[in-house]
């Protein structure tokens, strides 16, 4: 099978890769670049465990062929801290439960980052509804959303 | 071997406590939170191959030939592997049937049942090669529906099987001919005729349950090895690590010493990760290609070819008293199982009642075989179903003699000493504390605001322990690693290194939880049952204690005074009085440091088949609106009242008790199989198969009730199964007080609503 070579930009970093055209951005991220954070629980764009933002656009990985990724800016679960810095989302769900098995947790972190990036005040009817696309089946959502929330507010220094 | 712990766990009430019930960051959260975690799919390994199930079309055929010769020729497949590449085990036997259900042998049982499989340098030859491989089917007549294969007329699946338990007086088994109906199962207590004829009321309903998927977000993946000499290493996403290779064990016919399975992280599992399915086949492949094979499901595959819970069908009756004692109940269930035995069933009769002191009740179960997907285990398997026309009776019985939901409830109560119709005596329990609870919590006080239906219904589950087995090693900085081999399904880890550090009095950041592969310790039981906490807790404290009786020895050494004189507490070893002389306090670290100059290694173990687990009981409060014109359900608020003895890390718990009450908001509103007149499941993935998603549900508040267990060293009872119990019950009966008809079939999804919506207004 013919594979084509493309050139992407990951959390800063530089990467070729050379890819079938079958392959999505899921499989490039994971089975190429070997940055397995980003998870898949459906590979359909039900599940949203394969949340990255592309060139500042909140993406289902799976449902982005590899061969369109060319040239393109990825961010992943990988490249949300700061060195052993956590991102305040980060932070908010290892200190008030926001994860249970944890599957979800680099989907649902990097969804949320989209919303406080252009919503940095949601209510929380706002952040279920923007999360309704990142399926968890552990928490309930309970202590996810309370967490986003939670961040938010200390990202507004509020 | 019989263990002081077992007999006297050393609870007490009164005592101080520092880090158990505080809520901790759970030392796996880092990796978690940043991706570095390792899940099932997330290994790569040197010279890895793909491999891809081919799976049958078909719900019913008998397998005429298999040519996988193509398919072996094709450029990057390295091997090829069908039923004939597993050991003959006969039919009908456990493993005859475990082995069948991973590969196919003499015939397929339900579409996507798996007949063959490929390894292949990447997924796209695995995939052409599955392609290229001929099945030759006898297609047969096939049956979905449990109670159609209970008819004598219905196709038989298993030409051999004979239902067990049969008895002449039921017409509707027997043991001389050819049966779908595995099992029938009876269990009761007292006179059920005579006490049905002392109540007032009686109410008879009869319910049904379709089966929903446990719906674990990381579909299931392992990588399999094998070394030059036969040693085989397997890594996968489990709930049963040393289950997984005593079965792989005996199906491969391979010493276990030779089989290492070691667990990734967990994204998921709920009781379906309790089972294998490609590990058995990725093993097989791997040895025929002598390189590492990967199998990862796709979510089609999930749903196809993984359990799902058990639907079911029941008839219920209980009658009462006006003065609401309930002098009877019966039952008559059926329960689907998919092709094999192994739906757990007999947990339904067992649980249905029990919370209810009842002194007269008579129930028969059937398990039923069918062309489906073989069921899997699920949170409290197989009771959800039937409380959701236990409690629906509850209700309706509370209305008709004018009483108090709660206190109808608290009137049936068991309370400490009770006995169960299986002939077990409880212990101290906690029932009557939670419905006293759910009493006085706020949403049940404040009125039911208009337009809604509030509806509330209780749960109860065994709790278990079983056969654990861990190790405690101290560093010589005094910190600590315990390793386990009972699986984390949702933040274990932590709560049992709480324990540890609270009962060696360090700091629980001293403390580290390591996933143990099966070639490190001894035999660990599933984790399942809402079993690990619990047993865990009470193994590792007595290793804690061992390792403070070891270290106790070795202070009364360094000051060469008797061991008695020796005292610990608070992490320190002190004189136990002034007449042993004065001596400066040495820490676990002191001690620890020492490892070398005293007697070595600073370490315990302890194996033991863990008893005394406390029952856990819950109480659900749920208000609703019913939109009349589309069907749709709203949750509007949502209350989980449980005892959880003690909860080590409340903010754990109340996880616990939130995601179950979600997946029962799931399947009560929304989640089913469906299938088609094909015998092919329509709706195999998240579009189609509706689970929860945040903007679908409320807050789920949560009261947190703590009757401590004097089994375990802290009061620990357990609580990962009560929380789904009473959830589609309640919420059934929510909407019947919203809508004036209380739905006693599942899901109450909204085109199902309408319909029941409709013949109530037509009945007007
Ligand atoms: S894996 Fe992409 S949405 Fe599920
Ligand atoms: S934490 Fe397990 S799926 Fe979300």
């Amino acid at each position: 099978m013919k594979k084509h070579h493309i050139t992407l930009n990951v959390n800063g970093d530089e990467y070729d890769a050379l890819v079938e055209p079958q392959q999505s951005l899921l499989d490039v991220l994971r089975d190429k670049l070997m940055l397995t954070g980003t998870k898949e629980g459906c590979a359909t764009g039900d599940c949203g465990a394969c949340s990255v933002i592309v060139d500042g656009v909140l993406q289902c990985a799976c449902l982005m062929l590899g061969v369109e990724a060319q040239g393109v800016h990825v961010e992943t679960i990988e490249g949300m801290a700061q060195g052993s810095d956590l991102h305040p989302l980060q932070k908010a769900f290892l200190e008030f439960n926001g994860l249970q098995c944890g599957i979800c947790t680099p989907g649902v972190l990097v969804a949320a980052k989209a919303l406080l990036e252009r919503n940095p005040d949601p209510t929380e009817t706002e952040v279920r509804y923007w999360l309704a696309g990142n399926l968890c089946r552990c928490t309930g959502y309970d202590k996810l959303i309370q967490s986003v929330l939670i961040a938010a507010k200390e990202m507004r220094g509020a | 071997m019989a263990h002081d712990i077992l007999e006297n766990s050393g609870f007490a009430a009164d005592r101080k406590l520092n880090i158990v019930g505080t809520s901790p960051i759970k030392h796996d959260g880092w990796d978690k939170v940043t991706g570095a975690a390792k899940f099932s799919s997330d290994l790569i390994l040197p010279g890895m191959l793909v491999g891809k199930i081919l799976r049958s079309p078909h719900p019913h055929a008998v397998i005429k030939s298999i040519d996988t010769s193509e398919a072996e020729k094709l450029a990057g497949v390295k091997a090829v592997v069908t039923g004939a590449d597993f050991p003959k085990i006969k039919e009908g036997t456990p493993y005859g049937d475990m082995t069948r259900m991973v590969m196919a042998q003499e015939k397929v049982y339900h579409e996507g049942h798996p007949v063959a499989a490929v390894a292949a340098t990447s997924e796209a030859v695995a995939k052409k090669a599955l392609k290229l491989i001929k099945v030759d089917y006898e297609v047969l007549p096939h049956v979905i529906d449990p109670v159609a294969a209970m008819q004598p007329d219905a196709p038989i699946l298993h030409s051999y099987m004979r239902t067990k338990g049969a008895t002449p007086n039921d017409p509707k088994v027997s043991a001389d001919r050819p049966s779908n109906i595995v099992e029938r199962y009876e269990l009761g207590v007292g006179d059920v005729d005579a006490a049905f004829k002392e109540a007032d009321v009686i109410v008879e309903r009869t319910f049904d349950t379709k089966p929903m998927h446990q719906g674990y977000i990381e579909p299931q993946s392992c990588v399999a090895t094998c070394s030059e000499e036969g040693e085989i290493e397997l890594w996968c996403c489990t709930q049963a690590p040393f289950v997984y290779r005593d079965r792989l064990s005996e199906i491969l016919k391979v010493d276990g010493s030779k089989i290492k399975v070691q667990q990734s992280e967990l994204g998921g599992g709920f009781g379906g990760k309790t089972a294998f399915y490609a590990e058995p086949v990725a093993i097989q492949l791997a040895r025929k290609a002598r390189r590492p094979v990967k199998i990862t499901f796709t979510r089609s595959e999930v749903f196809r070819g993984t359990g799902p819970v058990s639907g079911t069908q029941s008839r219920i009756k209980i009658g009462c008293k006006k003065d609401g004692t309930i002098t009877a109940a019966e039952a008559e269930l059926i329960f689907q199982t998919g092709p094999y035995s192994g739906s757990a069933f007999t947990n339904a009769p067992q649980a249905m009642f029990t919370r209810y002191d009842l002194k007269n009740v008579r129930t028969v179960s059937y398990e039923v075989v069918s062309n489906r997907p073989k069921v899997a285990s699920f949170r409290a398997p197989c009771v959800p179903q039937v409380v959701f026309g236990v409690e629906g009776i509850m209700s309706e019985l509370a209305n008709k003699i004018g009483m108090d939901q709660i206190d109808f409830r608290r009137k049936n109560a068991m309370a400490d000493g009770a006995k169960t119709i299986y002939a077990e005596t409880f212990g101290k329990i906690g029932f009557i504390e939670t419905l006293e609870a759910a009493k006085a919590c706020d949403h049940y006080l404040s009125p039911v605001p208009k337009g809604q239906g509030r509806g509330i219904s209780t749960g109860f589950w065994f709790n278990r322990g079983g056969e654990t087995s861990s190790t405690l090693n101290v560093a010589p900085d005094g910190s600590v690693t315990i390793t386990i081999g009972t699986a984390d399904v949702a933040g274990s880890r932590i709560s049992i290194s709480m324990m540890v550090a609270e009962e060696l009095g360090i700091p629980v950041d001293k403390v580290r939880a390591v996933l143990a592969d099966t070639h490190q310790l001894g035999f660990n039981r599933v984790t399942a049952g809402s079993r690990t906490t619990f047993s865990q807790g009470v193994v590792l404290v007595d290793c804690a204690r061992k390792v403070i009786k070891e270290m106790a020895g070795r202070a009364a050494r360094i000051w060469n005074v008797p061991e008695e004189g020796v005292e610990f507490s608070n992490g320190s070893f002190r004189p136990a009085g002034a007449n042993v002389g004065e001596f400066q306090p040495l820490t676990i670290a002191d001690i620890a440091k020492k490892t070398t100059s005293t007697e070595g290694a600073i370490a315990a173990r302890s194996d033991m088949n863990v008893t005394g687990a406390g029952p856990g009981f819950g109480c659900h409060i749920v208000d609703v609106a019913v939109d009349e014109e589309t069907g749709a359900v709203e949750i509007k608020r949502y209350t989980v009242v449980e005892d959880a003895g003690k909860a080590i890390h409340p903010l754990q718990v109340e996880g616990q008790f939130q995601g179950g009450a979600v997946q029962g908001i799931g399947w009560a509103l929304n989640e089913e199989y469906i299938f088609g007149e094909d015998g092919k499941m329509q709706n195999p993935g998240f579009l189609d198969y509706r689970m929860p998603v945040a903007s679908d549900v409320p807050n789920i508040d949560t009261v947190i009730v703590e009757v401590p267990n004097p089994r375990h060293p802290f009061g620990l009872r357990g609580v990962g199964e009560v929380p789904v119990v009473p959830t589609m019950a309640a919420i059934a009966n929510a909407i019947g007080n919203c809508i004036g008809v209380r739905p006693q079939s599942l899901p109450m999804s909204p085109p199902r609503m309408l319909q029941w919506i409709k013949e109530r207004d037509a009945a007007k």
